[in-house]
């Protein structure tokens, strides 16, 4: 084989690629013997934001002048800006452009980012796995199971330690998974001793095939508190069935409070409080996030000298997702019924307060050294701007959250970015873009490379390799009024 | 599950894009809500196999197509087989000729055989597979270079017309072409049957030896490209109207006799601004809106 043409792993067809030219799909090509990603470079644009129908900016390009350009109303992305590690040179755009009159800059790189991960938040009362344990992409460890929080687990993937630390099947497979969590689609991750959840930003979990719906509504306690009203008077007992704290409305204060009568019931686990039982049941993918699919097996005898033959009971799940109805017979065995309509209401306002379940994606990195470099010759005096509150940092135009203490490590909603705006470099590492906007003057004052900032007009122009995306209503505008928070 | 493959509906909130590797199909389909959510389910759950599927035969597909060629196992692979199959003895073609035909079939077959639809179409790069309920139709129309969005012609398909598959191919497309058409769009009966013939009749819209022509071998612009060291048309420089004309009548000869054969229903040729098509179809389809075009 030609050795000057390189091999292609972005899908399975791995094509051969010869210098200067692309492989099939046309999207990766060889670039003196590096395999790059020619997507578009992508450059947002806030008119079509104010309710202008979203025309192709082609279209619209005679009545284009350059005022709304000098107005500030585009910004230039690093989405496919490239890079210039890692050599110690001027970042690859560094743009100008006046906003309320004064002159903004805008430092523009794809950061290649060895520091990063993904902390991913998976709406679900359904136990994904220990805490501590493994996470796994094709057969990999690629993170560990971190926090439950209310209502979600807390996943953290990726790193330094298993993109470079592990073997070059870990590295790579977790690249992979970052990558394609970052940019939007689904992955499958395989929880060691524990569920198998396919994740997508901004889409509902799928826990050992199942998709997730919703969140619950409270704990099986709290559940009892919101809707012991709602019961009262048309059912004698009420379990709420929740992994973490199982309700009972009779011992519940809840309950007492009503003046509810003891109905003789008696709760397998570990009584906290009254009416709040811990450990009913295994944590498992069932009712309210335990193993149990029978209900009544966390249900012991129904004391003879309080229950009576003829008494209700309703069983429920904390998202109302699963529910059931019985009766005591005269042994005061429970026996299933079909579930009164007056209970239905009540199961169907637990199921319509509980959220949508989502999966939510945070994109951490750390920008080291070089990509600093590239936006000053004085790379920390770049921290304490950011620190101070003088530069912006955007990621493909999406506000981030920087940590306090050293360095500028952020992190960023994937959902709020352009579509597939993260790529990779065989390292492997993760390709993500980034931006500094700050005011000329002090840019100059930090030590910025002032010779190499050209105008927005010399780059806002369409062609076929910079391409015009619609602004985020959502996200604030990076060059809006200096830096200060919109709160 | 695949996890590059990326399954969307487009802004519009009808159209279902699905893409993977080379791969990029949209795709529409008409009916009941329900039926329509069922049938891009279908087409996602087909979808995300195909590439791995068809790569997992690759070089058997590479592989030049005669009567004694082993047969592939995939159900994609075997469309691709079957439509290039009738050529096999006459000229050289590999089953990838027909790979974008015969993923849109797949693709469609999938969403008809799920639900309930009144139109459907999945267009694979140009590559179209169509689904027509009971007096239904499509309007379809033609473009003269890829990316250059200026229509060439129009046709109007119906149910009663035998044409479920459209293909263009040509040297300026995605795929290399041994010819010069600028595009040539095939009617047929299935897409990866149009598909196959699109290309081996852009194929035949040559001039041999012209000097304008610069041709430079498959393998060394992809060294593993299926066409080997086969030369493909990488620039087309100034020709006459007279070497238009008779590059034009080289690929319509050989468009009549697969019309002949029955293995197409129509094709527009195109090249340096001029067209010719045939057709066995009534007169009302490809040719009246030719006609339209001149008087305008």
């Amino acid at each position: 084989m030609a050795d000057d043409a390189i091999r292609c792993d972005a899908c399975p067809v791995l094509c051969y690629i010869k210098p200067g030219r692309t492989g099939s799909c046309d999207r990766y090509g060889n670039h003196d013997g590096k395999l790059v990603r020619l997507d578009p470079h992508v450059v947002l644009d806030r008119t079509v934001e104010r309710g202008e129908s979203a025309v192709p900016f082609l279209e619209r390009s005679h009545d284009w002048d350059g005022t709304l350009v000098s107005h500030g109303e585009t910004f230039v992305t690093a989405i496919g800006a490239g890079t210039t590690y890692p050599d110690y040179k001027p970042a690859p755009f560094i743009i100008s452009s006046q906003v309320e009159g004064v002159d903004m800059v805008t430092v523009v790189t794809e950061g290649i980012f060895s520091y990063c991960g993904v902390k991913v938040k998976i709406d679900t009362d359904r136990h994904l796995g220990a805490e501590c344990s493994a996470v796994r992409s094709q057969g990999q460890a690629i993170g560990h199971v971190a926090t439950s929080e209310y209502g979600s687990q807390m996943l953290s993937l990726g790193g330094v330690r298993h993109l470079t630390g592990g073997s070059r099947h870990e590295g790579t497979a977790t690249c992979d998974a970052l990558l394609n969590l970052c940019n939007g689609k689904a992955v499958e991750l395989e929880i060691e001793d524990g569920a198998k959840v396919t994740v997508q930003a901004g889409k509902a979990p799928v826990v050992d095939g199942l998709q997730e719906e919703r969140m619950r509504v409270g704990c099986g306690s709290a559940t009892i508190g919101m809707f012991a009203k709602q019961w009262f008077g048309k059912v004698d007992e009420v379990v709420v069935v929740d992994d973490h704290i199982t309700g009972v409305l009779s011992e519940h204060q809840a309950g007492k409070l009503l003046g509810i009568p003891e109905t003789g019931i008696k709760m397998k686990g570990r009584r906290s409080t009254p009416g709040r039982y811990f450990q009913v049941a295994k944590p498992g993918t069932s009712w309210g996030g335990t193993d149990l699919e029978d209900p009544l097996e966390i249900l012991g005898k129904f004391n003879v000298k309080k229950a009576w033959a003829g008494l209700r009971l309703l069983m429920v799940s904390t998202t109302g997702e699963h529910h059931a109805y019985f009766e005591l017979d005269e042994n005061l065995k429970p026996r299933e019924k079909g579930l009164p309509d007056a209970l239905q209401e009540s199961v169907e306002r637990i199921r319509e307060n509980c959220e949508p379940a989502l999966c939510t994606v945070m994109f951490m990195g750390g920008a080291g050294g070089s990509l600093r470099a590239g936006v000053t010759e004085n790379p920390v005096k770049l921290t304490h701007s950011v620190r101070d509150a003088l530069t912006r940092v955007t990621c493909g135009g999406a506000p981030v959250y920087v940590w306090p203490g050293g360095g500028i490590t952020f992190m960023v909603d994937v959902a709020r970015m352009p579509q597939n705006a993260f790529g990779y470099v065989p390292t492997p590492a993760l390709v993500a873009p980034i931006e500094f906007t700050l005011k000329l003057a002090d840019y100059g004052a930090l030590g910025g490379y002032v010779e190499n900032v050209r105008p927005l007009s010399s780059i806002a122009r369409e062609d076929e390799t910079r391409r015009r995306l619609r602004a985020r209503e959502d996200n604030p505008w990076p060059l809006e009024s200096g830096v200060k928070d919109k709160g | 599950m695949n996890p590059r493959a990326q399954m969307r509906m487009l802004p519009d909130g009808r159209r279902l894009h699905l893409h993977d590797g080379p791969m990029d199909l949209i795709v529409e389909a008409f009916g009941a809500a329900e039926q329509i959510e069922a049938a891009y389910h279908a087409a996602c759950n087909r979808f995300v196999h195909v590439l791995d599927e068809l790569c997992g035969e690759l070089s058997l597909l590479r592989r030049v197509c005669t009567s004694e060629s082993e047969w592939p196992e995939g159900s994609v692979a075997r469309r691709m087989m079957s439509a290039v199959m009738p050529y096999a003895c006459q000229c050289f073609i590999t089953p990838m000729a027909a790979v974008a035909g015969a993923v849109a079939e797949e693709i469609l077959g999938t969403m008809v055989k799920t639900a309930n639809l009144s139109r459907a179409y999945v267009n694979d790069g140009g590559d179209i597979a169509l689904h027509f309920g009971v007096g239904e139709r499509f309007v379809i129309g033609m473009l003269g270079r890829p990316g250059v969005p200026s229509l060439f012609g129009m046709t109007t398909l119906t149910a009663e017309d035998a044409v479920r598959g459209i293909a263009t191919s040509g040297w300026r497309g995605r795929s290399f072409s041994l010819g010069i058409a600028d595009a040539v769009t095939v009617l047929g009966d299935r897409a990866a049957a149009a598909d196959a013939a699109a290309t081996i009749i852009g194929n035949a819209v040559d001039l041999p030896g012209h000097p304008a022509i610069m041709r430079i071998p498959a393998c060394e612009l992809a060294p593993d490209s299926d066409l080997g060291n086969i030369p493909v048309t990488q620039a087309v420089g100034e020709l006459s109207a007279r070497d238009v004309d008779e590059a034009l009548e080289n690929g319509v000869t050989l468009a009549t006799k697969l019309l002949r054969m029955s293995l197409i229903r129509a094709a527009a040729l195109h090249l340096h601004g001029q067209t010719k098509t045939v057709s066995s179809m009534p007169e009302s389809k490809l040719m009246e809106h030719e006609r339209g075009l001149v008087h305008a």
